[in-house]
């Protein structure tokens, strides 16, 4: 009985070896392309948002953590830096709109140095499939009337949905995710606005191979 | 050959994992919003059925009947780790739309069920036919659902094609009808309830009309006899 028992327990252990030992060998093959992809995927967006022809610098090896702050949602955020040669353009950065229909939107927002928002995109969300879920520009390009848009204590007012009072289209049937979206986008912008200096001068210190995993994988 | 005549018709027709052994059903309703993110999840889940299938068919006579669905288990988690692992590598953008569903591949009775089934008392070349067999059965389910519900609440097929196939594909997109307002009931997962009912349905009603006819030939047959007999 006890060696049949042995026995049992060898052959398990061995299958638990031979079959995490495939892992691990996957893992290690496949770990650089996953980091690549992860890059590409963030570099794409970032270079959506600040044409490459605006900038000089590696966007995503020039970035800072942001401590939590309410106008960014209440979570750790990143922000990237766009200079041509030693001169800012702009800051890339990420946000959150807690009040979603149905959780957290994650954004990523760029606003030049002259207090416009050169655009936005959304990163992950759950909103309703075919309501909410326009934010997203897989979906429809509403997103892109935030391309271009000056943000300044005068025109505060006018970032609200229509319904609100404001100039940004809510949608048929969904009135809450274009406002949480709207309310995020203007926020940040408040936040950089306020903090641009140190957000600009900051010395880099987050290498986004790192903290890429937590974006992405929300 | 035979015997893989009968693997195909059994993971094709008569013991389709989706629509009659009625496995896998939380991916399969989760994700067929579209026929692309099903075929995605369908080749995934096949991959993983002829890797598990395979591996347990090799190891049958070495693995002690008390031990057996340890190991199962151990093979089909190592199975689906390392598909989401290549996934993640080589079509991310899939892999961030199927999301948690791949891992999920490891708690589809389908992939356990076969090992234990047929894998575990077959040759290892019945076994890999049977998981091949059996993955195309439930992704062809998959397909047709996603199809379905992607025509009627979007009014597209094949849209998100480059995340499977590159960038090309992306001109495979065919647009049937666009509305501002889409079908919602056939994107969320009621719709997914309501069109696997009726491929069910549908599926019941060809095998009956096929019982009846084969039905009338037997007892054709059966008259016969009896006068046969009779006289």
């Amino acid at each position: 009985m006890v060696k049949l028992m042995g026995k049992n327990g060898l052959i398990l252990g061995l299958f638990a070896l031979a079959t995490t030992g495939l892992i691990v060998a996957t893992f290690i093959n496949t770990k650089d392309t996953i980091a690549q992809a992860k890059q590409a995927q963030l570099l794409s967006i970032l270079n959506e948002l600040v044409p490459e022809s605006a900038h000089t610098n590696a966007l995503d090896m020039d970035c800072i953590i942001v401590e939590a702050n309410p106008l960014l949602g209440d979570k750790t955020q990143r922000a990237f830096r766009a200079r041509q040669d030693q001169q800012d353009y702009a800051i890339i950065i990420e946000s959150t709109a807690p009040d979603g229909y149905s959780g957290d939107i994650d954004l990523v927002i760029a606003i030049n140095e002259k207090s416009t928002v050169l655009g936005a995109r959304v990163l992950s969300h759950k909103e309703t499939p075919g309501l909410g879920d326009k934010i997203d520009l897989r979906v429809s390009d509403w997103i892109l009337d935030f391309n271009d848009v000056l943000y300044t204590t005068d025109t505060a007012q006018r970032w609200q949905v229509k319904k609100d009072g404001g100039q940004f289209d809510q949608f048929t049937g969904a009135t809450i995710t274009p406002r949480a979206v709207v309310n995020a986008i203007a926020n940040t912008a408040e936040y950089v606005n306020a903090n641009k200096r140190t957000l600009f001068d900051s010395p880099s210190n987050c290498l986004s191979n790192d903290t890429g995993n937590e974006a992405s994988n929300e | 050959m035979s015997e893989i005549k009968h693997l195909v018709i059994q993971g094709f027709w008569k013991n389709n994992p989706a629509i009659v052994q009625l496995l896998g059903l939380c991916p399969l309703l989760a994700v067929t919003g579209t026929f692309i993110n099903g075929l995605g999840l369908g080749l995934a889940t096949t991959l993983v059925l002829i890797g598990s299938n395979i591996t347990v068919s090799i190891v049958r006579n070495v693995v002690p009947n008390e031990i057996r669905i340890p190991v199962f288990v151990m093979v089909i988690a190592c199975f689906v780790t390392v598909t989401e692992l290549l996934m993640n590598a080589f079509t991310y953008e899939l892999y961030l739309t199927l999301g948690i569903f791949i891992p999920l591949i490891v708690t589809n009775c389908a992939i356990i069920g076969r090992a234990e089934a047929y894998a575990s008392k077959n040759p290892v070349h019945f076994a890999a036919v049977d998981g091949l067999m059996m993955g195309i059965g439930f992704t062809i389910v998959l397909v047709v659902l996603g199809g379905m519900r992607e025509i009627l609440g979007f009014g597209t097929l094949f849209s998100g094609a480059d995340l499977l196939f590159g960038e090309r594909a992306s001109a495979m997109t065919i647009t049937l009808f666009s509305s501002d307002v889409n079908f919602l009931l056939a994107i969320l997962p009621p719709g997914a309830f309501i069109g696997m009912g009726l491929l069910i349905a549908a599926k019941n009603m060809i095998d009956k009309a096929i019982e009846n006819r084969t039905h009338k030939d037997a007892e054709v047959v059966t008259r016969a006899r009896v006068t046969g007999t009779d006289i």
